[in-house]
């Protein structure tokens, strides 16, 4: 059966009274094969509601049998507008709307953002603060790969594992309520520093944890790693060389797993990544099991860091007492006229950045985390950008997804590991 | 720090007319490029020894309303043999919002540029499949202009029903 002008409409959405069927085919063309016309191969919706697509991610499928032709991926679902909203609000207050970007990774987010405003306002943080933020952020890079771990061998039929990796999970959220109040979106880390300093119950906590998890990683892999099952599901599975890979714009595991050296904390180290001795894996052949087994190395390597820190944690202020930027402390508040003047500025107006305009580059569970911050000089951003590590990755799917069957497709979206808030913002 | 100025004033060296500006900022140095010569000066970029900048990390639109040239378009380049990160920058005036892509040489900014085109309106001449990417392919005007409102949608109500009703774009019969 040939393919109709009204079956595509039906794919490509509701039209509108200005768009005609016409325009909504030219679309497409490019993207189709023109054996979709001859009515060879059938266009398919997977998503935007489907349990494996990790969020509200639709793809178009042109099917030829169960074989995958083309991959013509539709986002924007859970688009809401952050970027424009920070627009309209202070420094400080618009701190809130990047924990919400990316659900698993929202202190690092904080992280990004703040460290961009230092950099352009050229704050010293002080290297207690440094070092918890490293904790913070290598304890949501485990929190993140737990649940992608359980989510990814979910999808390929392996359900027990999930309990065990949210059961882990539950114990970093926690941790983060420990620090920052909340189990998720705590905006813990501030411009200048933390919130505040560690709760006398967070570093036992933390100890404790570094000696569970180890053991647990162990089990993980017992249960995976040499899953006859496992590997016949993702070796050889979503293959992306190394040149591709640069040419997309990959970062983070996905880019690793081809065997490309880039991991941002090594090569231009922030928030003193430098003091620390830790291990970038590398994969060989850039499929999914390759991307498995580091995202597994990874989660031993963060534990090291964060030992490391816990070991080292400087003593001193945990936030910078530049008062131009950072409120005073409530003790001082009753006794310094001064600080109450910082005080009612910085929450009223809020401080203003010098103009100029930076990009800050961080690792994100997920890859490159980049923000480019523009200031014109005053108490609001001019505009900000996320550069989503999601976002990036997911544009090559077309990639690793070239003439792999239908099932397949679950474990590639699965090791790209997206967070649809994430790509959608 | 010195190596990319270097590198700043060997691109001006080798386009000495395309390149209008060069600005270092905490660190960072952006090139500023004439919006015709993007594309000469982005494969000079990627292919020239010793510069070597193979990967696009980003690419960012800013608008500067009511200035004009309005919008200005950022390349983040970043050199992975050499470690060395280096930002293009062309300005497009808003009474021609349009500028020559850029996927011909970085695959990577398919979506980037697609994203642009969503939010500020920006055209990239010879982009493979310019569509909208994150708004509905019906949406009208470009939210990350200076002048498109922040805009809210009215709770709808059983007294205020049908002004609200009025006013939505595709209202349900």
């Amino acid at each position: 059966m040939a393919l109709t002008e009204k079956d595509l409409t039906h794919v490509t959405g509701i039209l509108s009274d200005e768009q005609t069927v016409e325009t909504t085919l030219d679309e497409l063309r490019e993207s189709l094969s023109p054996a979709a016309y001859a009515g060879e191969t059938i266009l398919l919706n997977m998503g935007p509601q489907h349990p494996s697509t990790h969020g509200v991610l639709r793809l178009l499928l042109e099917l030829d049998g169960e074989n995958v032709v083309n991959v013509i991926p539709d986002i924007g679902f859970l688009h809401t507008g952050i970027e424009k909203n920070m627009e309209s609000k202070t420094f400080e207050k618009a701190l809130v709307m990047t924990d919400r970007i990316d659900y698993l990774n929202n202190l690092g987010n904080n992280l990004a953002y703040c460290l961009a405003i230092e950099k352009i306002a050229e704050i010293n943080v002080p290297d207690r603060a440094q070092y918890i933020r490293v904790i913070i952020a290598e304890l949501q890079r485990l929190n993140s790969h737990l649940v992608w771990l359980g989510t990814h061998v979910m999808d390929l039929g392996a359900t027990s594992l999930f309990l065990y990796c949210l059961r882990e999970r539950e114990y970093i959220l926690d941790m983060f309520e420990m620090v920052g109040g909340q189990r998720m979106m705590g905006s813990y880390i501030r411009p200048g520093g933390v919130w505040r300093d560690l709760t006398p119950e967070f570093i036992p906590a933390l100890r404790k944890f570094l000696k569970y998890m180890p053991p647990k990683i162990d089990d993980y892999e017992l249960l995976v790693t040499e899953n006859p099952i496992f590997i016949d599901r993702t070796q050889g599975i979503g293959t992306i060389t190394a040149e591709q890979a640069v040419d997309w714009s990959v970062t983070g595991p996905y880019l690793r797993g081809s065997g490309v050296n880039y991991d941002i904390r090594k090569a231009m180290p922030y928030s003193s990544y430098d003091h620390f001795e830790f291990d970038v894996p590398l994969g060989s052949h850039g499929d999914t099991y390759d991307r498995y087994l580091i995202r597994v190395q990874e989660m031993r390597q963060s534990l090291r860091i964060i030992k490391q820190a816990l070991d080292n944690l400087p003593n001193g202020p945990f936030r910078s007492s530049d008062r131009k930027y950072v409120p005073p402390p409530r003790a001082e508040l009753g006794a310094s006229m001064e600080a109450v003047i910082h005080h009612f500025k910085l929450w009223t107006e809020g401080f203003k950045l010098p103009a100029g305009e930076v990009y800050v580059r961080t690792e994100s569970p997920r890859g490159e985390l980049g923000v480019y911050l523009s200031s014109n000089g005053g108490t609001k951003p001019q505009r900000i950008r996320f550069r989503t590590p999601s976002f990036v990755n997911l544009q090559s799917i077309g990639v690793p997804a070239k003439d792999v069957l239908v099932a397949d497709l679950v474990a590639i979206i699965g090791t790209i590991d997206i967070v649809l808030g994430d790509c959608d913002r | 720090m010195t190596d990319l100025i270097e590198i700043a004033n060997n691109l001006r060296g080798a386009f000495p007319g395309a390149v209008q500006d060069v600005i270092e900022f905490r660190g960072e140095v952006t090139v500023v490029v004439d919006k015709s010569a993007i594309v000469e000066v982005a494969t000079y970029c990627r292919d020239t020894n010793g510069l070597e900048f193979n990967m696009l990390s980003d690419c960012a639109g800013n608008d500067y309303y009511p200035d004009e040239p309005r919008f200005g378009i950022s390349y983040m380049l970043y050199s992975l043999p050499h470690n060395q990160t280096l930002r293009l920058k062309a300005y497009v005036h808003g009474d021609d919002p349009t500028i020559q892509t850029v996927t011909g040489i970085w695959s990577g900014a398919n979506w980037l540029e697609r994203e642009i085109y969503d939010m500020f309106g920006v055209t990239f001449e010879g982009h493979p499949d310019l569509r909208r990417i994150l708004l509905p392919f019906d949406w009208t005007g470009y939210p990350l202009r200076k002048d498109y409102p922040l805009g809210y949608e009215e709770v709808q109500f059983s007294f205020n029903h049908d002004r609200v009703q009025a006013k939505k774009p595709h209202p349900r019969e």
